[in-house]
C-alpha cells in the first residue's frame, strides 16, 4: 500500500462537448495522493483545461465513460458548491469578471458558504478580516483591490493572485492549478508559488497544470504527466518537465504513438 | 411653415376618447371647490377634457396598456400582509400616514420640523397660499411636449396630500407612508414640495396606498437647495399606480430620486424633470424586479436641459422572471443654449428567463452643439460563467444567482447617497429575492 491516501482518482475518464459531438477527453487515467504534487503538460488543446473544469463541474460537458472521485465520493454526480464543499478547488487559466460583486463580499460569502455546507459556524466579521488582511499581504494584494469588484480591471497578473488569494482562504483538498504562472512577472510567480507552498501538507494534494518549467522551480512536484490528445501520454518524475522543457513534446508524441 | 403647422395642431379627442373619459370624469368630482386651488384644478379639468385621457394606441402609451389606470371603476385590490417591518422603520423620520389617499392624524407624528412647515392638502384652505404659485404649475409645464392626462386629472381631483416648505436644512427626512385597508379604495394624492435658496431635505415614501393610486408629486428646488428621494413600491400584489414626479431646478440645486419597485400589477412611474439653472444636477434611477405574468411596470423620463452646465443621470435597472413585463422610456432634450451639458441615460434589464420582456425606448433630442450625452439599452440574460466562478467557490447555485442580481442592480442602488437608507433598500431587495427562491 502506498502512504499516502487517494485523494483523487480519475478512472477511464471519457468526456464529448455536449453540445457537438466533439471527444475532448479519451480514458483519462490519473490518481493524486493526499501531500503530493502533480503536473500537467501537454501542448495547446490537449485536454487540461476540460479535465479542470470536469472535475469542478462545469455545464457544458458530458462524461460518457470512466469515473472521478476525490476522497472516495464519486464526484461526476455533484454540484459545483458540492464538489466545493468536498474540497475542489480550481484556480482558473482564465478567471471571471464579476462587475458589482466586491471581492471581499465574494470571498466571504465563499468562505461562509463552505462552513455552512460543512456544518460549521459562519466566520465572525473580524476574524474573517484579519484573515484576509494576513493572506493579501503575503500575496502583495493591496486593500484598494480587496474593495474592487472581482477581477474586475485587475491585470492578468492580480488576477492569478486573487486565485491563490481565494485557494488560501478557502483551504481546500484538492488544489487545481490551471496555468496559474502565465501572465505573472518573475517576483510575482515567486509569490505565488510561496503562496502555494504555504499550503502544502499531508492532507491536501495538487494538481498543477502548466507550460513551463520555470514553475515547478518554484513548487517542485513529485510526479509530471504528460496530457496529448485526450490522454496522459507519459507519466514520470520531476525530470520529465525538463525533458520537455529541452525538447519539446514532439519525441514524446511520436513515442506515444 | 409646416413644422409650425404639424405642432400646433392638437389631434382631436376620438370618440372612444371622449367616451373613455367622459365616464371617468363624471365618476369624480374636483378635489375642492373654494379656496387657493380652484383655478387651478378648473383649468386642469380643461386640461384633460381638451387632451382625454391615454388610449391604447397613443404613441406615449405604446409598450403599457393605460385602460386600468383610466377606466371609471377602480379594479379591486387584495389586501396583503407583508408581516415585515416598514423598509424606513430604522430611520429617524418624521411620519404622515395616508390611509387609502387620506391622511390619518392618529398615525402620523406632529407635522413639525425645524425649518420645515408641513400643511395637509386638505386643510389648506385660504385664499392665498404659497403652494398657489406650484400646484399644478409643474404640472402643466409637464405637458409639453408629452401630454400626461393623468397628471391634470390627479391636479383636478386630488383631495389631499401634504404642502412642504423647506426653508433650511431639515434635520431629518419627511416620510409618506402609505396604508391599504380597503380593497376598492381609489386614491388621488397631490403633494407640493418648495425648497427654498440653500434648502434641503430628504423625502421618503414607502407602502401600498390603495387598490389603484394615481399621484402628483410637485417638487420646485431653488437655487443651491438639495432634494433627495427615496421611495419603495411592494408588498401589494394587485397594486396599480400611475405616479409622476414633475421637479423644477435653480442654479447649482440638486434633485435625486430613488424608487425600488416590487410586485404590483400595473405600475407607471413617470419623472419629467426640468434643469432650468446653470449648474444643477439631477438624477433618476429605479431598482425593479418583477416576478410572473401580471407584473407591469413603466418607467418613463422626461428630462429637459435649458441651463449651461448641468448633469443629469437616468439609471434604471430591471429584473424580470416568469414572463414579466419592464418599460422604459427615457428621453434627454437639450435645448438650444444648454452647453456643457452632461447627460447620461442608462436602462437594462436583466432576464432570468426566455419568458420575460423588456421593452425600451431610450431617446435623445439635441439643439446644443457643446453637450456630451450618452445612451444605452441591454437586455439580457445571467452570465452563466460568472455563476459557475461562484458556484465552484463553494457558492450555492440561488444564493449565486441573487448575488449577480444584486451586482446587476448595484449602479442603481448606488444613486442613494444615504448609507442608511441605501442599507435599508438593500434589505428589502435581499429579502424579496430571498422569498423567491426555488
Ligand atoms: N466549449 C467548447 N467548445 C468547443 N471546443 C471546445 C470547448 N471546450 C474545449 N474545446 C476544445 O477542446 C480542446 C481542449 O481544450 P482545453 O481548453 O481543454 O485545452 P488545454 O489543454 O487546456 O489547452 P491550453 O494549453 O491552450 O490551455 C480544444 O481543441 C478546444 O478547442
Ligand atoms: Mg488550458
Amino acid at each position: 500500500m502506498r502512504k499516502g491516501k487517494n485523494m483523487l482518482e480519475i478512472k477511464n475518464l471519457h468526456v464529448k462537448l455536449e453540445e457537438e459531438d466533439k471527444q475532448i477527453l479519451k480514458g483519462v487515467d490519473l490518481t493524486v495522493e493526499a501531500g503530493k504534487v502533480h503536473a500537467i503538460m501537454g501542448p495547446n488543446g490537449s485536454g487540461k483545461s476540460t479535465l479542470s473544469y470536469v472535475l469542478s463541474g462545469r455545464e457544458g460537458y458530458e462524461v460518457t465513460e470512466g469515473s472521478a472521485t476525490l476522497l472516495g465520493e464519486d464526484l461526476l454526480e455533484m454540484d459545483p458548491e458540492e464538489r466545493a464543499a468536498l474540497g475542489i478547488f480550481l484556480a482558473f487559466q482564465y478567471p471571471v469578471e464579476i462587475p458589482g460583486v466586491g471581492n471581499m463580499t465574494f470571498l466571504r460569502t465563499a468562505v461562509n458558504a463552505q462552513r455552512k455546507a460543512r456544518g460549521e459556524e459562519e466566520i465572525s466579521s473580524t476574524d474573517f478580516l484579519k484573515l484576509v488582511r494576513e493572506k493579501a499581504k503575503s500575496l502583495k494584494i493591496d486593500a484598494e483591490m480587496l474593495k474592487r469588484p472581482v477581477n474586475v480591471g485587475f491585470s492578468g497578473g492580480e488576477k492569478k493572485r486573487n486565485e491563490i488569494l481565494q485557494m488560501a482562504m478557502l483551504e481546500p483538498k484538492l488544489c487545481i492549478l490551471d496555468e496559474t504562472d502565465s501572465g505573472l512577472d518573475v517576483d510575482a510567480m515567486k509569490l505565488v508559488s510561496d503562496g502555494v507552498n504555504a499550503l502544502r501538507d499531508e492532507g491536501r494534494g495538487f494538481l498543477v497544470i502548466t507550460h513551463y518549467q520555470r514553475l515547478l522551480d518554484h513548487i517542485k512536484p513529485d510526479v509530471v504527466h504528460i496530457m496529448a490528445d485526450g490522454r496522459i501520454i507519459k507519466t514520470g518524475g520531476p525530470e520529465l518537465a525538463l525533458e520537455v522543457e529541452q525538447n519539446g513534446y514532439a519525441d514524446l508524441l511520436a513515442e506515444a504513438q | 411653415m409646416s413644422a409650425i403647422l404639424s405642432r400646433s395642431i392638437k389631434t382631436k379627442p376620438s370618440a372612444a376618447r371622449t367616451t373613455a373619459t367622459e365616464a371617468r370624469l363624471g365618476a369624480m368630482t374636483a378635489g375642492a371647490t373654494a379656496g387657493w386651488s380652484v383655478t387651478a384644478r378648473e383649468a386642469a379639468l380643461a386640461r384633460v377634457q381638451s387632451m382625454g385621457l391615454p388610449q391604447p394606441r397613443d404613441e406615449y402609451w405604446r409598450f403599457t396598456r393605460p385602460q386600468s389606470l383610466v377606466q371609471a371603476e377602480a379594479p379591486a385590490a387584495a389586501l396583503f400582509d407583508a408581516g415585515e417591518a416598514p423598509v424606513f422603520d430604522e430611520i429617524d423620520r418624521v411620519k404622515i400616514v395616508f390611509i387609502d389617499g387620506v391622511f390619518s392624524a392618529a398615525d402620523s407624528d406632529p407635522l413639525e420640523l425645524a425649518g420645515v412647515t408641513i400643511e395637509r392638502l386638505a386643510e389648506a384652505t385660504s385664499d392665498i397660499h404659497w403652494a398657489k404659485d406650484l400646484y399644478g404649475v409643474l404640472e402643466e409645464r409637464g405637458q409639453d411636449p408629452v401630454e400626461r392626462p393623468l397628471a391634470a386629472l390627479n391636479t383636478w381631483a386630488a383631495t389631499d396630500g401634504v404642502l412642504i416648505r423647506v426653508s433650511a436644512k431639515a434635520e431629518k427626512p419627511v416620510n409618506l407612508i402609505y396604508r391599504h385597508e380597503s380593497e376598492t379604495s381609489d386614491a388621488m394624492l397631490h403633494h407640493v414640495i418648495k425648497l427654498e435658496e440653500g434648502a434641503e431635505l430628504t423625502l421618503l415614501e414607502n407602502g401600498p396606498a390603495a387598490a389603484r393610486f394615481n399621484k402628483v408629486l410637485e417638487v420646485d428646488v431653488a437655487d443651491e437647495a438639495r432634494f433627495h428621494h427615496v421611495r419603495t413600491q411592494g408588498r401589494d400584489h394587485e397594486r396599480r399606480a400611475a405616479t409622476h414626479i414633475f421637479a423644477r431646478l435653480g442654479r447649482e440645486s440638486l434633485f435625486k430620486s430613488f424608487t425600488l419597485t416590487a410586485n404590483g400589477v400595473m405600475t407607471r412611474n413617470e419623472a419629467v424633470i426640468e434643469l432650468l439653472g446653470d449648474d444643477a444636477m439631477a438624477h433618476v434611477a429605479g431598482a425593479c424586479m418583477g416576478d410572473g405574468r401580471e407584473f407591469h411596470h413603466d418607467d418613463t423620463v422626461f428630462v429637459t436641459h435649458d441651463a449651461l452646465n448641468c448633469e443629469s443621470r437616468q439609471v434604471f435597472k430591471k429584473v424580470l422572471r416568469n414572463g414579466a413585463t419592464g418599460v422604459f422610456q427615457g428621453k434627454i432634450l437639450v435645448k438650444e443654449g444648454a452647453q456643457k451639458t452632461d447627460g447620461y441615460q442608462i436602462s437594462q434589464s436583466l432576464l432570468l428567463d426566455g419568458d420575460s420582456t423588456f421593452l425600451a425606448k431610450p431617446e435623445l433630442e439635441i439643439y446644443a452643439d457643446d453637450v456630451a450625452c450618452s445612451h444605452g439599452s441591454t437586455s439580457g440574460a445571467i452570465d452563466e460563467e460568472a455563476i459557475f466562478y461562484l458556484r465552484s467557490r463553494g457558492v450555492d447555485a440561488s444564493t449565486a444567482q441573487d448575488l449577480m442580481t444584486i451586482a446587476f442592480l448595484a449602479e442603481a442602488l448606488d444613486e442613494i447617497e444615504d448609507e442608511a437608507l441605501r442599507e435599508a433598500l438593500l434589505e428589502r431587495l435581499t429579502g424579496w429575492l430571498e422569498r423567491r427562491r426555488g
